[in-house]
């Protein structure tokens, strides 16, 4: 199913934080948001995904995401947001399991379980299973906000900067299994993210914001130029090619754009 | 070690399992306790006249007691040792609920103003009511009021901020401190009698319990509880943080005044007849996310059950142990539930909260 937005503005009071943006994530596509800190990337993927209520009409598979009942809309999407907070100290297990709570009443179910088991797995953090989410790492504990996600079996995944935070290793390693669910699944993916080079190798499409507009939509070898890195971001750039990927090189900030 | 799915799904059950015979285990201590409670006391009743007495009280005519033995019994004893297990109960679920929803481990009826209401409720009735001081009609809804009103005034101060858990926990903290000040100030103002009750009623007693108290408690939590439990999934979103739980399809506003005005009905029903029991609304959450961990699907009930043991187990202390004195129920449950609670808190080694 496709999502398709369109003309979507969103302001905090008299404070215009988005204005007119038109995107469209296809199944089976992951398309990166970027833009410096405070372009409003955070606020895009919650207004998509309805935590706030934007102006402007956002279909997914043709259906009015403002229409949808809560339960309805959190079979369809899921969220990974920014904060590596997880709240109350609850076992790994137990943090992925809530993954299911669209899809089921009360009980807890075989399905369930096995859903929650192989996710684990394929995150390869099954070994984690019965330990407190307060007490494992910022990368692992990442893999389990996104391990949640999954199991809540979304056609469309909202994901905020999942990799920021992490190592080197971690960030390769979250972006190659939400590479795989897309691919393998058929689903969207929505992520906002700051690497540009991840961005350019792992995402089929990026939309780039600017100060709540869009500064340009693509795919990331048409629109990761050294122009709109200069004019979005402030900051003077080589880009090179790299595996047949753009490569960007960061050479210095310039003042005052 | 690397676990396969399976056994993974195995662990998972075999928590299950052990939250059941945590439970199972409560009850049978409370059963125990509940029978131990009724027996003991200044008459000298012995195991056979209570059972016997229990019994000509639920089938009259099928079985004969000793009339003194009946009298202690169904008009003293048994809906007190009842009312303790019910109250301990409540408040034990009214504060699994609280600090649920709230995410907030110090969240409780008492820090969060409701009892302080109470009080001052109780404090207006003593005070102006002159009949109000043997703990009647005119107190108990003069408390019962005032604590529903501080729980919409939660309502509506965090409303006007929007109801973010701090907003409410901030609020509730205001609040507290306000029906404090007033409390004190009547009791500034009154006699030294006056002033007497109010502190009597604010140490907790289950002196006054009666049939039809326990009938209109037990029919509040009775309703309350069972809306909660099924509404479990959402306190356990809710802990993941407002937005993971609102893309989860959690109603996330509504939710939280829901939880928060229910558990604050539970908590002025109780405290209205029995003055402030504090500790057990606070304590009994904690004890039980140490024994069988934070989901509410459980967590809430078996709080219930904790929160049963404590009241109850006080009450039979505060009944005994300086008899014939009576020590004010209030009092005891702290001296009870901390030693259990401490031991718990050095055992854990693990962050539980």
């Amino acid at each position: 199913m496709n999502l398709e937005v369109a003309g979507l503005s969103f302001s905090y009071e008299d404070h215009s934080v988005l204005s007119d943006i038109s995107l469209e994530v296809k199944g089976g596509e992951l398309v990166g948001v970027l833009g410096p800190n405070g372009c409003g990337k955070t606020t895009l993927i919650k207004c998509i995904n309805h935590i706030l209520v934007p102006r402007g009409s956002v279909l997914f598979g043709g259906q009015d995401v403002a229409r949808m009942g809560s339960t309805e809309r959190a079979r369809l999407f899921a969220y990974v947001p920014q904060a590596l907070s997880i709240g109350m100290a609850m076992t790994v297990f137990e943090s992925v399991l809530m993954g299911r709570r669209p899809h089921i009443r009360w009980g807890v179910g075989e399905p369930d379980l096995g859903m929650v088991s192989e996710v684990l797995e394929r995150l390869k953090i099954s070994d984690l299973a019965f330990r407190k989410v307060t007490k494992i790492s910022g990368g692992e504990r990442q893999k389990v906000m996104i391990a949640r996600a999954l199991v809540q079996d979304p056609s469309l995944l909202f994901l905020d900067e999942p990799t920021s935070a992490l190592d080197l290793r971690h960030q390769l390693e979250v972006m190659q299994i939400i590479r795989s669910v897309v691919n393998q699944k058929g689903i969207g993916a929505l992520m906002a993210m700051h690497d540009l080079n991840l961005a350019a190798r792992y995402c089929d499409r990026v939309v780039v914001l600017h100060r709540g507009r869009i500064a340009g939509q693509g795919v990331p070898s048409a629109i990761l130029t050294e122009e709109l890195i200069r004019d979005v971001y402030g900051v003077s750039a080589r880009v090179g090619r790299e595996d047949g990927y753009p490569l960007i090189v960061p050479l210095e900030s310039i003042a005052s754009v | 070690m690397q676990n396969d799915g399976e056994q993974i799904a195995g662990q998972y059950l075999r928590m299950q399992a052990k939250r059941l015979l945590f439970v199972a285990v409560l009850s049978v201590l409370i059963l125990l306790l509940a029978v131990g409670s009724t027996i003991i006391g200044s008459a000298g009743l012995t195991f056979g006249e209570v059972f016997a007495a229990v019994l000509a009280g639920i089938f009259p005519g099928m079985f004969s007691a000793d009339p003194l033995a009946f009298t202690i019994v169904w008009d003293l004893r048994l809906h007190r040792v009842l009312f303790a297990v019910v109250a301990g109960f409540g408040l034990a679920v009214a504060g699994a609920v609280m600090q649920g929803v709230l995410r907030n481990p110090l969240a409780s009826p008492f820090t969060l103003g409701i009892a302080s209401a109470a009080t001052f409720g109780a404090a207006i009735a003593i005070i102006f009511v002159p009949t109000a001081l043997s703990g009647e009609i005119a107190l108990v809804i003069s408390a019962f009021s005032m604590s529903a009103l501080a729980a919409l005034a939660i309502y509506g101060l965090s409303r006007y901020r929007g109801i973010s858990a701090e907003s409410m926990v901030l609020a509730g903290i205001i609040l507290m401190y306000l029906f404090g000040a007033m409390t004190s100030f009547l009791q500034y103002t009154g006699t030294t009698e006056q002033l007497q009750a109010v502190v009597f009623w604010m140490f907790g007693s289950l002196q006054n319990t009666s049939w039809e108290k326990l009938a209109l408690v037990s029919l509040v939590v009775g309703v309350a509880t069972p809306l909660l439990v099924w509404r479990a999934w959402d306190l356990n979103a809710l802990g993941m943080g407002d937005q993971v739980a609102q893309s989860l399809g959690v109603k996330v506003e509504q939710t939280r005044t829901l939880h928060m005005m229910v558990a604050s009905l539970i908590t002025a029903s109780i405290i209205c007849f029995t003055g402030t029991i504090g500790f057990i609304g606070l304590v009994s959450p904690h004890i039980t996310r140490l024994a069988i961990g934070g989901d509410h699907r459980y967590l809430v009930v078996a709080s219930g059950f904790v929160g049963a043991l404590i009241l109850l187990g006080a009450d039979s202390l505060a009944r005994t142990i300086l008899a014939p004195q009576i020590i004010p129920v209030g009092i005891m449950t702290a001296f009870i539930g901390i030693p259990f609670f401490l031991y718990l808190f050095m055992r854990q080694k693990e962050e539980y909260w």
